[in-house]
């Protein structure tokens, strides 16, 4: 079974949840930005979780389908038509061989996230079929989907038509958008003033914004605390001797635009960090748009742990409701 | 040198061994993560060796933040009085300095250097107090280096001279990262050379390129067959400075798959190596006329 890519959009990807256990050698885990809503397209169309699916930012692709299968759509808020005709996001629908999915304009969020029953079924690199393209690596051809890719799908019987998930459960970003941050890391080498700055102030998304990190703008620049700079780190204050940098990790390269790297980030580097987006709050960026108004929230390690929690259950009440009887 | 502890979000734990680069805090960040592995913590799920610290990502459902870190804190004292010794080898890689691709970039983003108005090269000469780039390239290519962690992006080698302190080269990043850095250059940040084994984003400061590749992820090419990363720390390299033509034959053999990188089994002893550091290198760089 295949599909084929007729438009690609502007960087349509194959994403999965992400191939861990390389980022030593800077081979990050990469997957979908925005998990959740990768996880609710898999259930919704009868795949496993963490199959394969189509990432699209911004400009949806266009798809024509080879077979019969089931189709979802989720994550931001786009129009969906098949043969021109609309179908709901967030509910699964099945689609005959020769049927075209394609989409409007972009109304909110950032990123959809495409399932089909049986999943994309290119060849797994390094335990992923996860694209990570700068280095080439898994995806089609290690690379984002272009015009007149035949991209391979895995056999599976049609999942259920009509399944939807309650709104309740399609969780996104608000306005501002909230990021939690746990301060750690190099926290120590901004003055007060300016840790507290950074949670007042108002942050808009940057326009280099991608799938390594997210860029902020709009804050006041850093103050540091006078130190001579140790040896190897360079002379900037805003520099370190090189070191790891986490998902969700915020460097503020000359204390200027705050970076927070996400599922493709770096693994390591000369720039001191200020603490991290909690773990909950990561599939938000994901959603976030150029411009889109921000506000970091301080939070402690219980309250991310609590919100982890509650991000868990959220992904245990998306299982419970698609398996009530319909 | 004082270990700090720090959380990095709610799912990894920081390790900084020291805030300054040494050979003394690589070797004790690289035996405490090893540690660390070998102590096989549940919830453990990746750790990332850096140049003095290092970094665990663990699962907190399965383990507490602070019962992950008390445990790594219980290994540090061990870690402390491990022996900074490792059976390795030294590599050479080929060196093209001052090439027009790395030129032609820096040119492309000289409003985010610190100083426009010359090359890379002419600002790190002058800084580090060299009269001329030629005598500046001299000193980066005259002693080895010691890779002290791979990372950044795909493969990535970090790489620390094994020279005195007072004899190291310094540069500070660029003030603005730049969006684009060519595949294979040689670049330059703190007291570390970096070979970029990708294009793409980059803060350091550019010498020159190699035409030697370090990551293959389709692994065609045939050193890197086994695996596509090439490099790991505990690796020592010697940079061998070649021309345009040199650079284009090479970048053929690579081509062709004739290309073998030249390397010689060795061994770093710390103790060795600071007693006389001169003579240790003058060691390294012979078993490499061997090989």
């Amino acid at each position: 079974m295949t599909l084929e890519i007729v438009k690609p959009g502007l960087a349509t990807s194959i994403q999965d949840l992400g191939r861990p256990g390389y980022f030593h050698l800077g081979i990050p885990e990469g997957g979908a930005m925005d998990r959740l809503a990768l996880r609710a397209a898999n259930l919704l169309v009868g795949n496993d979780e963490d199959a394969a699916g189509l990432e699209a930012v911004f400009l949806g692709p266009e798809i024509k389908f080879g077979a019969e299968m089931t189709v979802a759509v989720t994550g931001g808020e786009m129009p969906i038509l098949l043969d021109g005709e609309p179908r709901d996001n967030w509910t699964s629908f099945n689609v005959m061989p020769g049927q075209t999915l394609s989409f409007g304009y972009l109304k909110a969020g950032a990123r959809i996230y495409i399932a089909v029953s049986g999943g994309i079924a290119t060849e797994p690199h390094l335990g992923s079929r996860s694209t990570y393209a700068i280095g080439a690596l898994g995806g089609f051809d290690g690379r984002a989907l272009a015009a007149g890719d035949v991209v391979p799908v895995g056999a599976a019987p049609l999942a259920e038509e009509g399944l939807s998930i309650p709104e309740a459960l399609r969780r996104g970003p608000g306005k501002p958008a909230e990021l939690r941050v746990l301060p750690g890391l190099y926290w120590h080498r901004l003055t007060e003033k300016s840790q507290a700055a950074f949670f007042d102030d108002a942050w808009t998304v940057a326009p280099e914004a991608d799938r390594m990190g997210y860029r902020f703008r709009g804050g006041q620049p850093m103050e540091f605390v006078d130190r001579e700079q140790p040896f190897g780190a360079g002379s900037d204050p805003s520099n370190i001797v090189d070191g790891c940098y986490s998902y969700g990790s915020i460097q503020v390269p000359g204390g200027l635009e705050p970076i927070v790297l996400h599922r493709d980030a770096v693994s390591g580097g000369g720039y001191f960090t200020l603490g991290a987006v909690i773990s909950a709050d990561m599939d938000l960026i994901g959603q976030l748009q150029p411009n889109a108004p921000v506000k970091f929230v301080r939070v402690d390690m219980e309250q991310a742990l609590a919100a982890r929690a509650e991000r868990k259950q959220i992904i245990e009440q998306l299982r419970e409701s698609l398996n009530q009887p319909g | 040198m004082k270990t700090r502890y720090s959380f990095g979000g709610d799912e990894h734990v920081y390790v900084e061994v020291d805030d300054e680069m040494s050979l003394d805090a690589f070797f004790i960040s690289l035996s405490l993560s090893k540690l660390v592995r070998e102590a096989e913590i549940p919830g453990v799920r990746e750790i990332c060796p850096a140049n003095a610290s290092f970094e665990v990502r663990f699962d907190p459902d399965v383990i507490s933040p602070d019962a992950m870190m008390e445990r790594i804190k219980g290994l540090e004292a061990e870690a402390q009085a491990a022996e900074k010794r490792l059976d390795t080898r030294i590599i050479e890689i080929p060196v093209y300095y001052e090439d027009p691709w790395t030129h032609e970039t820096l040119m492309r983003f000289r409003e985010r250097h610190q100083d426009p108005s010359g090359s890379d090269l002419d600002y790190a000469a002058r800084i580090n107090g060299y009269d001329s780039v030629a005598d500046f390239i001299e000193a980066h290519h005259s002693q080895p280096w010691f890779v002290s962690m791979v990372g950044f992006v795909s493969g990535l080698p970090f790489l620390y001279q094994l020279v005195d302190r007072d004899k190291q080269l310094e540069v500070p990043k660029y003030l603005r990262p730049r969006t684009d850095t060519p595949k294979l250059t040689v670049g330059y940040g703190g007291c570390f050379s970096c070979i970029y084994s990708v294009r793409g984003a980059g803060g350091y400061q550019m010498f020159g390129i190699t035409p030697m590749p370090i990551f293959d992820p389709e692994q065609k090419i045939t050193y890197l067959r086994d695996f596509m990363v090439f490099f790991k720390p505990g690796d020592i390299v010697k940079w061998k400075p070649i021309d345009r033509a040199e650079y284009d034959r090479i970048t053929k053999t690579v081509e062709d798959g004739t290309y073998t990188p030249k390397i010689a089994e060795v061994a770093f002893d710390l103790d060795a190596f600071n007693a006389d550091m001169s003579g240790f290198n003058a060691k390294l760089m012979e078993a490499l006329d061997d090989a």
